[in-house]
């Protein structure tokens, strides 16, 4: 967290419109090597935006985008692939219908002479990251829609870092996997860490968030709610941060209003225990 | 190599052992070509028996040029059904390709192989304008192709009248380079007592290039991905609107083969021809177990389809049965196969 020569990645005040709506707007955030920033928001917090921008799939707007000390502006993934940044989808991921080792290759297939595939280094590579990520597949020739869903994810961060991604953005990782699955999820996501990645995390769940993060921006409705370091943020505050001491208060009181006086009691006094201190 | 957080499993090299428990039958399932092999071997059983010309080696060969007609043209619909579009014009396309080739050496006086030439060019251009124009309006290739298709008809109709002032091209059989052209389209040769149209030869050559290219080039993996899953395929950096180009210019390239082979064959190309066939080669490429959604398939399935399509249209006569009944058979096949299809597919994609 003291690494001070350039960042791997810089937002500054970057902002992103659609026509005459504004999905994000000024958002600050920055990674190093060896360390994973979690982005926590609700749905439409612009969580999405963001790491479309990071990924290269739209340009920002406003503010500047930083890569190692240098500004960039990407016309496509393939730039930001160019520049270490790989992205992982949580539905673009893979094509179901594809082996596992073709899925694993795609877009970076590895050939001999005359445009021919090394099919053979391509398979056993397959099976030795996987192995090495602790994902021990029966057959890389099988379609990869016959793997679980965390089993994709993993395939696919893999993948990224085979190809020397220096970052890694995640896009909610975790969001469609059970409790176990996800597990398997976070345990890479520490493992990339450990390798010396700079993890970018996305995700709407603080308690997946907090045991693997470094940092956490949380967003909503386009803006940044708070940026902080580990130390700086207990697992509590965050949850209050991402559900929203205030809101959870408004609701009481429209619960108060509709007759329901217990339901609101229990919620103005969880509120009242998730509320912030000013910062 | 890692510094892994949890200790993995050490990784057997080697086959590992819960393979085992699949069988050999199983595997074999898997692979799309396996419904329309049996179908084509339970199809070759019946017309053997029931029909006692379609063993003979003239008859034989006939159901081979029929099937190699349209097994050419399924070769570039099935690659471009596996990379996820339809080409509706590809049936017309091969009138104009020839139309163009006879048309243009007739007019200006040329040797034939400028009007080859010529063809080529335009009717890849073709494809490329069927391509380009899916790329920039992102409306359904069915669209693109099908309004492709109402225009080349009424072009190749329009055209020839003008130029001719009748239905049919006027024949190139006499002029400069016909007869080497002709051996290269549209001649006989003999191997082992068979007296094969070359374009069996060609047929087979195609579906060799087109399995090499999908199984084994970087392309093939390209193919694959844009008709599984354009987007999660360009997020990897797959050029998916290059891919799509190229296999509708594949589609025009089978077409402007298919053309010559007209051309050299008969001389003289009649424009109302082609309407219709899109339907064929489609099927081909289906019964052959190519996806309607892409992503799947094979060119020597579609290969298969063509020769199942070619015994059917064939042992049809042999069988002196009515051929008003080839079309329902067509039509009972397609349904089968993409009945089979879609169990397939779901059995795949079970797990996610």
């Amino acid at each position: 967290m003291t690494a001070k020569n350039a960042p791997l990645i810089r937002l500054s005040g970057v902002g992103k419109n659609y026509g005459n709506i504004i999905a994000l707007r000024d958002v600050s955030l920055e990674t190093s090597a060896g360390e994973v920033t979690c982005v926590l928001g609700d749905n439409g917090a612009g969580k999405s935006t963001l790491i479309k921008v990071v990924a290269g799939l739209h340009r920002h707007d406003t503010g500047t985008y930083e890569v190692q000390g240098e500004q960039v502006a990407f016309n496509s993934p393939r730039d930001a692939l160019d520049r270490g940044i790989a992205t992982v989808y949580q539905d673009l991921a893979v094509v179901p219908l594809m082996p596992v080792w073709r899925n694993f290759f795609l877009g970076s297939e590895k050939r001999k002479g005359f445009g021919r595939m090394d099919v053979e280094f391509m398979r056993s590579t397959t099976h030795g990251e996987m192995a090495a990520m602790g994902i021990d597949l029966r057959d890389v020739n099988q379609p990869i829609g016959t793997l679980s869903g965390g089993e994709r994810q993993c395939v696919a961060i893999a993948r990224a870092v085979y190809f020397g991604a220096k970052a890694l953005v995640l896009d909610e990782p975790t969001a469609a996997l059970g409790v176990k699955q996800a597990g398997v999820v976070l345990r890479y996501i520490v493992q990339a860490r450990e390798r010396g990645l700079a993890v970018i995390f996305i995700t709407h769940n603080p308690h997946h968030a907090y045991p693997v993060g470094d940092r956490f921006l949380i967003l909503n409705r386009g803006q940044s709610l708070g940026y902080h370091t580990k130390d700086e943020i207990t697992r509590e505050e965050l949850t209050a941060l991402m559900a929203g001491g205030t809101e959870l208060e408004e609701l009481a009181h429209e619960l108060d209003a509709a007759g329901s006086s217990a339901a609101a009691d229990r919620l103005t006094k969880e509120a009242e225990s998730l509320r912030l201190p000013e910062d | 190599m890692t510094h892994a957080v949890t200790e993995p499993p050490v990784a057997d090299p080697g086959p590992d052992e819960r393979l085992a428990r699949q069988s050999p039958l199983r595997r074999l399932l898997g692979r799309p070509e396996l419904g329309a092999l049996l179908g084509a071997v339970a199809l070759f059983v019946f017309f053997a028996i029931i029909a006692d010309a379609f063993l003979q080696t003239g008859s034989f060969s006939t159901v081979l040029y029929a099937s190699s007609t349209f097994g050419i043209m399924a070769v570039g619909v099935s690659l471009l059904m596996i990379g996820g579009e339809f080409d509706l014009s590809a049936g017309v396309m091969v009138t104009s390709a020839a139309l163009i080739a006879a048309l243009t050496a007739y007019q200006f006086t040329l040797n034939v192989w400028a009007g080859v030439v010529i063809s080529l060019v335009l009717t890849l251009a073709l494809g490329m304008i069927n391509g380009l124009l899916y790329n920039w309006t992102k409306l359904p290739s069915f669209i693109i192709t099908l309004a492709m298709f109402f225009m080349l008809a009424g072009l190749n109709l329009g055209v020839t009248k003008a130029l001719t002032g009748n239905v049919a091209s006027d024949s190139v059989r006499d002029m400069d380079g016909f007869d080497t052209a002709r051996a290269i389209f549209a001649s006989d040769i003999d191997v082992l007592g068979f007296r094969l149209k070359i374009t069996v030869f060609w047929w087979l050559l195609f579906v060799a290039i087109a399995t090499w290219i999908l199984l084994r080039t970087r392309i093939g993996n390209w193919i694959f991905a844009v008709g599984g899953s354009a987007d999660s395929a360009r997020a990897v950096g797959v050029p998916v609107a290059r891919v799509k180009i190229g296999l509708f210019m594949g589609v025009a390239f089978c077409a402007w083969f298919s053309g010559m082979h007209l051309v050299f064959a008969f001389a003289t190309i009649q424009s109302g021809e082609g309407v219709g066939n899109e339907f064929l080669y489609i099927i081909c490429a289906v019964i052959g177990g190519c996806l309607l959604t892409g992503g799947y398939g094979s060119a020597i399935g579609a290969a298969i389809g063509a020769f199942i399509f070619g015994m059917t249209n064939k042992g049809i006569v042999y069988a002196e049965w009515n051929p008003d009944w080839f079309r329902f058979f067509l039509g009972a096949m397609l349904l089968i196969a993409t009945v089979v299809n879609l169990i397939v597919r779901r059995r795949v994609e079970r797990a996610s």
